[in-house]
């Protein structure tokens, strides 16, 4: 089902909810954090304006249909998980796609990328066919890595995607060695490694980071703040309250944005990407961001109130971008509906594709095991 | 062929100072390994040689660096991981055993990782409880790892060539007290297979396993062996995982007895895979059970006695070997 994607608000004058822009309320009664809603100031929208312009209509436009595909196909994964087509530990990015949408456009191709077990909407985002991720969700051979990985485990040789990884924090020290390559080869190459907030609390977390810091590595380090880690809200186990102002501790630059607002998204993930390619120094970019869905298919998210999450799904990120390109003209309710019944289209034809493929072969147990 | 007598420490050396020579992609990195020279001075000389891009000293981070090799190994390089000892290897376990031996598989054979971590494994001289483990059967135990454990400077060179030329991790396990010790070694470039076991010494009456010190240690039972007319087949595995049972079976089916030593603790040791396989490949040929030779089940103490009365001896040996010979 759509995170009210079909009751985008009708009002005239953008309303943008930005988490980021203000300190979180923190609401005494429900004893939960609510984003801040906030008008957009003049010199936000000059911002926005310019982000749009240097995108174009076709860009932007390309950028919603991407997260409204990765919306309907996170809704389809619930469902085939729910008839038990698809198995295992299986987590959704759904409220979260505006950062994999928007780092997607912002890097170049060969740029590389790694993430946690949240993987979806970066395999889709950087162009990974949802035929070869349905699939590999299915357990059959003609999936992303043969139906070996799983829902945790998407890789893309071809897009420098080096993985899903289902251990918290463990793939920041993989991305910090693609970091590592370019640097020692001399390519002008950035990695981005991206990991939840709870991430931040593994030792992984800290000795990347300060090898990255020393040996100058072109390094990005994104902490996706969904603000649970589980169940677990992350004040009660980070000591301090901005993220990103960990980076004071490894001597980098450290900055917020709103990982619901896809244009912010490019917009800062470009300058940073670029200003990392240009320097090799590494930053910590904190993306605030909230997971509409539970931890996985299967946590029904009872620690969070309904307020709370109304609030964050007010600020959804697929109807933000609607309004934008509404309000600008690129778009209209028709022009929506149509791109949403393609991105359906797609979704149900990459089941179709996954209900027809065949299971990896027998043989295929002990393959893979050494190269 | 000509050869020359070198350390165990040289012959490592010359290993990765062959391989960095003949391959851009191959750098060294770990704890002291540049500026210091190494802590056990295997790399003494490599930062003069390669420079600070290819020989790089770490801060004290096992976990970030093993698990940043893996990456760095994922898109095309051939890390050298030096672990100062392979007791820290513990504090990188999530990326060995999560990361480096599951990237492959779990990629469906898209990645993966051709690395090496080395160092020494095993006992020194009254290094108590937290600096002796022996990690081979904690790392045999995982698919997609090689583990190497070889007790020669030829073998410690050609295999490390090997290693760092083989498209897997691979876990190289040296021992402190070995060092120094002398061997002959081919002049010219050489290589020796992973998973190809030697008979240091052919023998009749009994097949003794043994890998890494523990050779040393059979060694110098032999002469006494020798008074008691027993003559033994002296067979080391080398390579751990993948094992050369076929050897080894070959070797059993000659002698029909079996010593295994191995300086690991006894539950779940090495030796216990070795004997399963034997019982399985040829429990007809067997005149006696197989018989082994471990440490005792304890953290490793720091008096010196009680260190000697954990580790295997050649009085150890010799008492396995008499009984599978019916000689006590």
């Amino acid at each position: 089902m759509a995170e009210n994607s079909s009751k985008a608000p009708k009002t005239s004058k953008p309303k943008t909810v930005k988490p980021v822009q203000t300190k979180p309320k923190r609401n005494r009664q429900s004893k939960t954090t609510i984003p801040a809603k906030t008008t957009k100031t003049s010199q936000l929208s000059k911002q926005l304006q310019q982000t749009l312009d240097e995108l174009g209509k076709e860009v932007s436009i390309e950028m919603m249909r991407m997260m409204l595909l990765i919306r309907r196909f996170e809704e389809r994964t619930t469902e085939m998980y729910q008839q038990r087509k698809i198995g295992g530990f299986c987590h959704l990015y759904i409220g979260e796609e505006a950062i994999a949408v928007g780092t997607a456009w912002a890097k170049k191709p060969d740029d590389y990328l790694v993430t946690s077990y949240r993987d979806h909407g970066f395999a889709l985002a950087l162009g990974m066919s949802p035929n070869e991720c349905m699939a590999e969700m299915f357990g059959k051979v003609t999936g992303c890595a043969r139906g070996k990985g799983g829902s945790m485990h998407f890789f893309s040789k071809e897009k420098n995607f080096l993985g899903g990884h289902g251990i918290v924090g463990g793939q920041i020290p993989v991305g910090t060695g693609a970091g590592f390559r370019a640097k020692y080869l001399g390519t002008d190459q950035v990695s981005l490694v991206f990991f939840g907030e709870g991430a931040i609390s593994q030792g992984s977390f800290h000795e990347s980071v300060n090898l990255a810091s020393i040996w100058n590595l072109p390094c990005l380090y994104i902490i996706e703040n969904n603000r649970y880690g589980m169940g677990t809200d992350v004040s009660r186990v980070v000591s301090i309250e901005e993220l990103h102002k960990r980076a004071t501790a490894f001597s980098i630059e450290g900055l917020a944005m709103d990982g619901m607002d896809v244009f912010e998204c490019y917009r800062v993930m470009k300058d940073q990407i670029e200003k990392c390619r240009k320097t090799s120094r590494p930053a910590l970019i904190e993306a605030k961001t909230y997971r509409f869905r539970g931890h996985s298919v299967s946590d029904p998210g009872k620690y969070r109130s309904k307020i709370e999450l109304q609030a964050y799904k007010d600020a959804d990120p697929i109807n933000r971008t609607r309004k934008t390109l509404t309000e600008v003209g690129w778009l209209n309710d028709e022009d929506f509906k149509k791109i949403d019944k393609e991105v359906k289209a797609i979704v149900i034809q990459s089941i179709k594709f996954s209900d027809e493929s065949p299971e990896p072969s027998l043989e295929e147990l002990t393959q893979h095991v050494y190269s | 062929m000509s050869t020359k007598t070198i350390t165990i420490r040289e012959a490592l050396r010359e290993a990765i100072f062959e391989e960095m020579e003949r391959d851009p992609t191959v750098f060294l990195f770990g704890e002291e390994v540049g500026e210091y020279n190494g802590a056990y001075k295997i790399s003494e000389g490599l930062l003069d040689q390669f420079g600070p891009r290819r020989v790089i000293d770490t801060p004290i981070s096992e976990s970030g660096f093993t698990g940043l090799a893996v990456g760095a190994a994922m898109v095309g390089l051939r890390p050298i991981v030096e672990f100062m000892s392979f007791n820290f290897s513990l504090v990188a376990m999530d990326q060995i055993v999560s990361n480096a031996s599951k990237m492959h598989y779990m990629s469906g054979g898209m990645f993966n990782v051709p690395m090496v971590m080395r160092g020494c494994n095993g006992s020194a001289a009254q290094v108590s409880s937290q600096h002796s483990h022996c990690m081979e059967s904690i790392f045999s135990y995982i698919p997609g790892l090689h583990v190497i454990s070889p007790s020669s400077a030829k073998d410690h060179k050609g295999l490390l060539k090997s290693a760092i030329r083989d498209d897997n991790p691979v876990i190289f396990l040296e021992n402190e007290l070995l060092y120094s010790l002398p061997g002959e070694v081919p002049s010219d470039e050489f290589t020796i297979p992973i998973g190809v076991a030697e008979i240091k010494k052919e023998g009749t009456d009994v097949t003794v396993i043994a890998h890494s010190r523990m050779v040393e240690f059979v060694k110098v039972a032999l002469p006494a062996l020798s008074e008691m007319g027993i003559d033994i087949e002296l067979l080391d595995p080398r390579t751990l995982k993948p094992l050369d049972i076929e050897t080894i079976v070959r070797s059993v089916k000659k002698t029909n007895r079996v010593v295994i030593v191995e300086e690991g603790w006894r539950f779940c040791g090495i030796g216990s895979e070795i004997a399963d396989q034997i019982y399985s490949a040829c429990f007809d040929y067997l005149d006696s059970p197989v018989v082994r030779v471990t440490s005792t089940e304890n953290p490793m103490p720091y008096a010196k006695n009680l260190e000697v009365a954990t580790l295997p001896s050649p009085e150890k040996i010799i008492e396995a070997i008499k009984s599978v010979t019916y000689r006590n």
